[in-house]
């Protein structure tokens, strides 16, 4: 019988059936952070229990790590990296902490490591774990309590989940990035509307993308409510896999990991890629955003009392006026970084557009690479100069940063942020703070500008 | 491990909380997620929407009137529960003294978060959601009651029936511990990894 790549990634690590419905699932490669894992560990410990295959798990710092400088910026950081640290040696786990060449953001290390392969299952208590999707991989993210399951017993309980194709066929237009590819179809298919649902991204479209871009699409399918994203593997995802420390580590042999060609979706959604433009958001969800040549809703536009309710407080919270211009919004802030949007590919996007420009005046601008190999990287291509003479700030540490405000970088009541991120909610950056969301290309056109601007007029 | 008490049935007053997409960062702030713990998180719950910048309660906020003070249950937008995988912002709300959610749908991590807490997500159609919206906004605070086990809301006179897979349902009524349940099924793990190739087992270098 024909099967979705979802359903055969699942099936390839199906343990057993439990009485209650669910099943066990086997999980291949397991990640953790120092924010979502202490009290797991404590579990553990509590209860005795010891780690099943502690050579499955990798530990990374990245959440609440200062960027300008190794050491910690405060001592309740510290207290998480260092109990990390301690329960990684205590169990036998890989720790890439701080100083730690391999070290970044968890979503740019396990790629650029090699620790993502086709049909491989990978769990992380980080909702961006769709991004291994990118590779043909089925990762999603998990609770703490799951994270202590999977220490334990290498296992997840699962309910399989309802499987929704988003096709976007044809070509997209210069200027139009993978960040714009998914913020449309978060647009589309509505913050909520693929919760209960596996994502499979398919057409030119995606096809079109290199791994980096794959992986900004599948990272934000979490957005639009997807536990798991996919994009089948192909010529290029053999390519990515070759030449880090751990390939060839991982070959799930005996299967194609693409969806048979019949097989059927329970949904399917269809997107032109020739109506994608370079899109912001306006408001405080992922899936409210415009074209950077419109301007903000009106309340005429909704229908329902409780849609102009929601478009009203949006609009308070971000201090936008209904009917507003896009291009009219001034920006305090510029970011580049997090696991949408920190890997060389996207430095590269940004500073194509900043080589031999400047940041208008009153914008601060800052650049975290999500790795130290990335940061080295860009650094050997000449990208860390170009960023500089144009005014950013070019943080020599890697981390999450202002995408989360967990660390110091943290914006304040009212600053507006022009920002690579993949979250625009009340708070995200900082209490009162307010983020626009947009590919790396547009934030470096918006910190030149000043405000809000069009990628294409900066050729 | 033996079950913990079984429990069937969650009652109390429910506050409506219809805004769409309330997502985990507004459920719990970052700056309450700098913890090695699970303790101490009822104060970070919901806190930018119950405290203001001087961290005075703010009167416009449902929870912070009476007599929706005393809610254990909340009567959800769409969408409740997206964004981070923070199980925290589960945690938080325990502790806040919130049993159950009632919404039309739920982010999934934040979903199976819930389970592992006691905190039930019943999923309700929009029309009884918004009868609940209802219901719950009277001042006179009247009770609901949930019945796990026939799957039942019942609020006045009216009783509706709700959506919850078996596992979870059968999860939150025992109360138990899934890691201890799973490994029981060490076997059929251990017969599992017997039919891995060598070249299916990470293994990561220090």
């Amino acid at each position: 019988m024909s099967r979705t790549l979802y359903d055969k990634l699942v099936d390839a690590h199906k343990v057993c059936d439990l009485p209650d419905g669910d099943m066990l699932i086997y999980v291949d490669f397991h990640i953790m952070n120092e924010y979502t894992s202490p009290q797991a560990f404590s579990g553990l410990d509590t209860k005795g229990f010891n780690v099943w295959r502690p050579e499955a798990h990798l530990a990374v710092v990245d959440h609440v790590n200062a960027t300008r400088g190794s050491a910690p910026h405060d001592a309740a950081s510290k207290l998480l990296i260092d109990n990390l640290q301690a329960n990684c040696t205590k169990h036998g786990i890989a720790f890439y902490g701080l100083g730690d060449p391999r070290q970044g953001i968890e979503h740019v290390v396990v790629p650029e490591q090699g620790l993502v392969a086709p049909g491989m299952l990978i769990a992380c208590g980080d909702s961006h774990t769709t991004t291994y999707g990118a590779y043909g991989a089925l990762g999603f993210g998990i609770g703490t309590s799951e994270v202590e399951h999977v220490l334990a017993t290498q296992t997840l309980r699962y309910k399989r989940m309802q499987t929704m194709r988003v096709t976007i066929d044809g070509d997209t237009a210069l200027g139009v990035t993978a960040k714009d590819i998914i913020m449309k179809v978060v647009q589309t298919v509505g913050a909520g509307g693929a919760n209960g649902f596996a994502v499979e991204f398919a057409g030119a479209a995606i096809r079109g993308l290199d791994m980096a871009g794959r992986m900004t699409v599948c990272n934000m399918a979490v957005e639009l409510g997807a536990r798991a994203a996919l994009i089948a593997a192909d010529e290029k995802t053999k390519t990515a896999l070759q030449g880090h420390s751990h390939s060839g580590q991982f070959a799930f042999n005996g299967e194609s990991w693409i969806s048979d060609q019949d097989a059927i979706f329970n949904q399917e959604v269809s997107i032109s890629g020739a109506d994608i433009e370079p899109l912001i958001t306006w408001g405080t969800s992922p899936d409210q955003s415009i074209p950077i040549t419109a301007n903000v809703p009106c309340a005429v536009d909704y229908i329902s009392s409780e849609a102009k309710a929601a478009l009203a407080r949006s609009l308070r919270y971000m201090g936008l006026s209904e009917g507003q211009s896009a291009r009219s919004i001034q920006i305090d802030t510029a970011f580049i970084g997090s696991c949408t949007n920190s890997r060389i590919e996207d430095l590269r996007e940004a500073a194509n557009i900043l080589d031999g420009r400047q940041v208008a005046a009153g914008v601060e601008a800052i650049v975290v690479p999500g790795s130290a190999m990335t940061r080295i990287k860009a650094e050997a291509e000449g990208l860390r100069a170009i960023f500089e003479a144009a005014g950013f700030e070019w943080r020599p540490e890697a981390g999450c940063s202002m995408c989360l405000a967990m660390n110091d970088d943290i914006a304040m009541d009212g600053e507006r942020v022009a920002s690579s991120t993949n979250r625009n909610f009340e708070g995200r950056q900082g209490r009162g703070a307010r983020t626009h969301l947009m590919s790396p290309a547009m934030v470096a056109a918006a910190a030149i500008a000043g405000h809000l601007a069009d990628v294409r007029d900066f050729k | 491990m033996k079950d913990k008490q079984m429990t069937k049935t969650i009652m109390g007053i429910a506050a409506p909380l219809p805004l769409a997409n309330v997502d985990t960062d507004v459920i719990m702030p970052k700056r309450f997620l700098i913890t090695i713990t699970r303790e101490g998180l009822g104060d970070g719950a919901f806190a930018d929407l119950r405290f203001d910048n001087a961290g005075q309660l703010r009167p416009d906020f449902i929870l912070n009137n009476a007599p929706w003070t005393r809610a254990s249950i909340l009567i959800v937008g769409d969408n409740f529960g997206c964004g981070s995988s923070r199980e925290h912002a589960v945690w938080g709300m325990r502790q806040l003294g919130i049993n159950a959610c009632i919404g039309t749908g739920f982010a999934g991590i934040f979903y199976d978060n819930a389970r592992k807490n006691g905190l039930a997500l019943p999923i309700v159609s929009p029309a009884t959601r918004d009868f609940l919206l209802q219901f719950s906004s009277d001042a006179r605070g009247h009770e609901i009651s949930i019945d796990l086990e026939s799957r039942m809301i019942t609020a006045g006179d009216i009783s509706a029936s709700f959506e919850m897979d078996d596992a979870t349902q059968t999860g939150l009524i025992r109360g138990r511990d899934d890691t201890l349940d799973t490994l029981e099924h060490a076997g059929a793990i251990r017969d599992y990894e017997a039919g891995l190739n060598k070249e299916m087992r990470i293994s990561v270098l220090k």
